[in-house]
């Protein structure tokens, strides 16, 4: 790694600076109109899946999730979704817009085309039970199955166990993940085949196997061996576009592959 | 209704909650009720890091973290909890590092830690790098590695079960020939949202751990379920609230959306300006600058703005100034707070400075509880059984201002420590009988959200709740202002009884949820305003302009807020009686609180 500059080495900001013009400036922030197009389906009601519209005045930061709760808290309260964070943090709030997974509190609504309705619609290939709201419990047991935690047979130090910042690096990328399912119910394979692991589970997978700490790489690549693991993934990049977490899901899935077939971590 | 029985019964599942089912979880039957699928939980959403005296990249010791954590808090702090949670710290980082934590590393391979407000060498001479961290994502790591460490261990969840109240029963004691009223607790009675069905859980004991309430204000960085279900079901059960009025607002939320840009930033190098381009810290903490703690942070940055020295159109805000730095330092370090830079404000940090401004983060106070997580029902008498550990508690450790990387520590060390007592015992105690109709008070509650059709809007009131929180009860606070607060209060509560929801149904209600959310909302708002009220001094996150100066002669002590049972003769505001608690003293002696 190439030196970098660190609060230690870097040179002591100046006191006081010249600022932008423009910090200083900027208007007021616009506000524009929308169709959110919302798929919803309450089966107290009906077994239907029906299309609902909401014409709705927006602001500039505004966020589709911010469009779902001025529905459910100006129009229908019954509109029903998940969320937390309300930032990309916490994975509660996938789901599909125009068409392509993605966090609602992650997408600006003035990075969309707001000319059209945006439609929004529960994530694929899981049970709906209200709206946007799946079953996330296949998700989470395809997670379970890889053994989702560190096994070490060595003996315990009293300290931590040392590991270099190249080792750390191996698997940093897989650590990002947030378990929203995005990936997993992006994918086609996923959609016909819910025995498949998913990309997520093999995220997951990847962030052990590659974890110089952890001993249990062969396990996991066996599981993932299976006539459900990895092999079925047909590599169309859906899961890593899908990622709100930026992982190269394709590039693990890959290199999982790769140890499967040299059995080298 | 169905009936469960555990030996112990976790209700939430964040850091706290989880670090307590690993342990309880290998020594008694237990459950994690939980609102939310656990890796949603807000734990997750902190950035910065962790600290603890490992003294791997340079001197340090627990006791310097102690008296950091003392000063920190301006002395409100209980010391000897304080104590062992620095010292303990050490251990809990281990612990994760061995439960798989990925921590960034020394280029010895060691758990690398950097600089955080308020952690300094040898009590105040310089900052010293002792927080741990996982790139500004260690509280998504912590939360991670503790889920897996659950799935490891086989811990029972019921997810999106969310717990409405306490059964609590009340036994005439005598000790010592003086009779008193000793509470006792059976169980919860938990909402399952997929069903809408009512679960009553009896156990021998409970943790609660459902963090915080932020929500009660409007530019937070609490997620939208921080609504302090936990404190206000203790609360309404009679038991009472710690240092309530004590509220963190971190300096450097995204202005206008609140989100949190960790303070690692500044860690780092980053520099906060007025719209002069002056480093303004330099005149308010000239030792420490930039890291001072949090309250000092962010009430200059507020008195910055005040004195017509903000920043943008509307002079509203400040900069955090992060250009000084190499791109790829800043890359390494701070992913993901740049990230939400340019996600949401469409500002790239490279280059230019992000506009930030205080945001509510955390509540230093909460349930009254010792240092071995037991819930205290008034300044002497535990509660055999419940326990509570993490945000929701008050141990208090963080006193009237938590320092940064202190809350990840908290949840781990008391965390771990709820566990292990819940569970030992558990395994020597009876069940208590549930009480007839255990489930009556909850069904009385939802039926009454349920039918009420007064027409009111419970988004418009929760709105107008946290605007007046804004305005009247955030950094600067006067008994004018406090006053204003209650009274907005009386007129929400009393539209609170003609709330309307829309949803009828019994799947996924969370319309209902919401309104639920609304009554413990609204009962802790007023809770901490009446505790602000009746602090007339200024001390950490408690500044009253009206008594701008400590006063330790008349308040160095804590606030213990009671509910007053309707009817009752009490003296009481609002409902609400002010008890006090002695605060614990052992090595450090108060003094003047200058960084």
């Amino acid at each position: 790694m190439s030196p970098i500059e660190t609060a230690e080495t870097a040179p002591e900001p100046a006191s006081k600076i010249e600022l932008p013009a423009h910090i200083g400036g900027g208007g007021e922030i616009p506000t524009f109109d929308i169709t959110l197009r919302v798929r919803r389906y309450n089966p107290e009601v009906s077994e239907d899946f029906v299309w609902e519209d909401y014409e709705l005045t927006m602001y500039g930061t505004d966020r589709v999730l911010d469009a779902l709760h001025k529905i459910k808290w100006e129009h229908d309260g019954s509109l029903s979704f998940r969320r937390s964070c309300a930032h990309g943090v916490c994975g509660s709030d996938a789901m599909r817009i125009n068409g392509r997974n993605r966090l609602a509190c992650k997408t600006l609504l003035k990075d969309l085309d707001t000319k059209k309705p945006i439609t929004v619609e529960a994530i694929k290939g899981l049970p709906v039970e209200k709206d946007l709201i799946v079953d996330m419990e296949p998700f989470f047991q395809s997670y379970r199955e890889i053994m989702p935690f560190l096994i070490n047979k060595g003996h315990e130090p009293t300290k931590e166990r040392l590991q270099s910042a190249e080792e750390r690096a191996r698997f940093d990328d897989t650590t990002k993940c947030i378990l929203c399912a995005a990936c997993t119910s992006s994918c086609p394979v996923f959609w016909t085949d819910g025995q498949y692991f998913g990309p997520a589970a093999i995220v997951n997978a990847h962030r052990f196997i590659f974890d110089s700490r952890d001993d249990a790489g062969d396990m996991r690549l066996e599981i993932l061996n299976d006539k459900e693991g990895v092999w079925r993934c047909r590599t169309t990049f859906n899961c890593t576009e899908a990622c709100p977490r930026g992982i190269q899901v394709t590039q693990a899935i890959s290199e999982v592959k790769q140890a499967i077939l040299s059995r080298q971590v | 209704m169905q009936v469960h029985k555990y030996d112990v019964v976790i209700v939430g599942a964040g850091g706290a909650g989880m670090r307590a089912a690993i342990e309880s979880g290998q020594r008694a039957r237990t459950a994690v009720l939980t609102k939310l699928y656990p890796t949603r939980s807000h734990t997750g959403a902190a950035q910065g890091g962790m600290c603890a005296a490992l003294a791997n990249v340079e001197e340090d010791n627990w006791e310097w973290h102690t008296f950091d954590t003392v000063k920190g808090g301006d002395y409100l702090v209980d010391q000897d909890a304080a104590e062992i949670m620095a010292k303990e710290a050490i251990n809990a980082v281990l612990d994760l590092e061995k439960m798989g934590l990925p921590f960034n590393r020394t280029p010895e391979g060691r758990i690398d830690q950097r600089r955080f407000g308020g952690h300094t060498r040898d009590h105040g001479k310089a900052p010293v790098r002792r927080a741990c961290y996982a790139a500004d994502r260690t509280g998504h790591m912590i939360l991670q590695t503790l889920y897996q460490n659950c799935v490891k261990h086989n811990v029972e969840f019921y997810n999106e079960y969310y717990v409405l109240d306490m059964l609590m029963v009340d036994e005439e004691v005598t000790v010592d020939g003086v009779t008193r009223i000793q509470k006792r607790v059976a169980g919860v009675v938990s909402y399952d949202l997929a069903s809408g069905e009512l679960h009553v859980f009896q156990a021998k004991s409970i943790i609660f751990a459902t963090g915080g309430a932020g929500k009660v204000f409007k530019t937070t960085s609490n997620a939208h379920t921080l609504t302090g279900d936990g404190m206000g079901i203790a609360f309404r059960r009679g038991i009472p609230l710690e240092d309530m009025e004590f509220f963190q607002f971190h300096p450097t939320g995204l202005a206008g959306l609140g989100i949190l840009l960790s303070e690692a930033a500044r860690g780092e190098g980053a520099i906060l300006r007025n719209s002069e381009g002056e480093r303004f810290m330099e005149r308010y903490a000239p030792t420490i600058k930039d890291l001072a703690p949090r309250d000092i942070v962010a009430r200059s940055m507020a008195n910055e703005v005040r004195e017509g020295r903000g920043c943008g159109p509307n002079k509203d805000y400040v900069l955090l100034d992060l250009t000084h730095l190499e791109p790829a330092h800043i890359d390494a370090k701070l992913p993901d707070i740049t990230e939400f830079a340019r996600t949401y404000l469409g500002v790239e940090p490279y280059t230019e400075p992000v506009p930030v401004f205080p945001t509510a983060h955390y509540a230093m106070g909460g349930i009254p509880t010792n240092v071995k997580a037991e819930v205290l029902q008034d300044s002497d008498n535990v509660i055999p059984g419940l326990y509570a550990a993490g945000e929701v508690a008050c141990v208090s450790v963080h006193g009237s201002n938590r320092l940064g990387t202190n809350s990840l520590l908290d949840i781990n060390v008391f965390g771990k420590r709820a566990g292990i007592a819940a569970a030992e015992y558990s395994l020597t105690a009876d069940f208590v009988d549930l009480p007839a109709d255990p489930e009556a008070y909850t069904v009385e509650l939802l039926n009454h959200v349920r039918t009420s059709d007064g027409g009111e809007k419970v988004a418009l009131i929760r709105k107008e709740l946290q605007d007046t929180m804004d305005a009247n009860m955030q950094v600067f606070r006067t008994a004018e202002s406090l006053n204003k607060v209650l009274s907005d209060i009386a007129s929400f509560e009393e539209r609170y009884q003609r709330i309307t929801v829309q949803d009828k149904g019994k799947r996924f209600n969370l319309d209902l949820l919401e309104a639920v959310e609304l009554g413990f909302l609204l009962e802790l708002a007023k809770v901490m305003t009446v505790a602000a009220l009746h602090r007339e001094e200024s001390r950490g996150g408690h500044f009253r302009e009206d008594f701008p100066e400590r006063d330790d002669e008349n308040f160095m002590k804590h606030s213990m807020a009671y509910k007053v049972a309707e009817g009752a003769n009490a003296e009481h505001t609002a409902g609400i009686r002010l008890g006090t608690k002695p605060v614990v003293f052992t090595r450090y002696e108060p003094m003047v609180r200058k960084y």
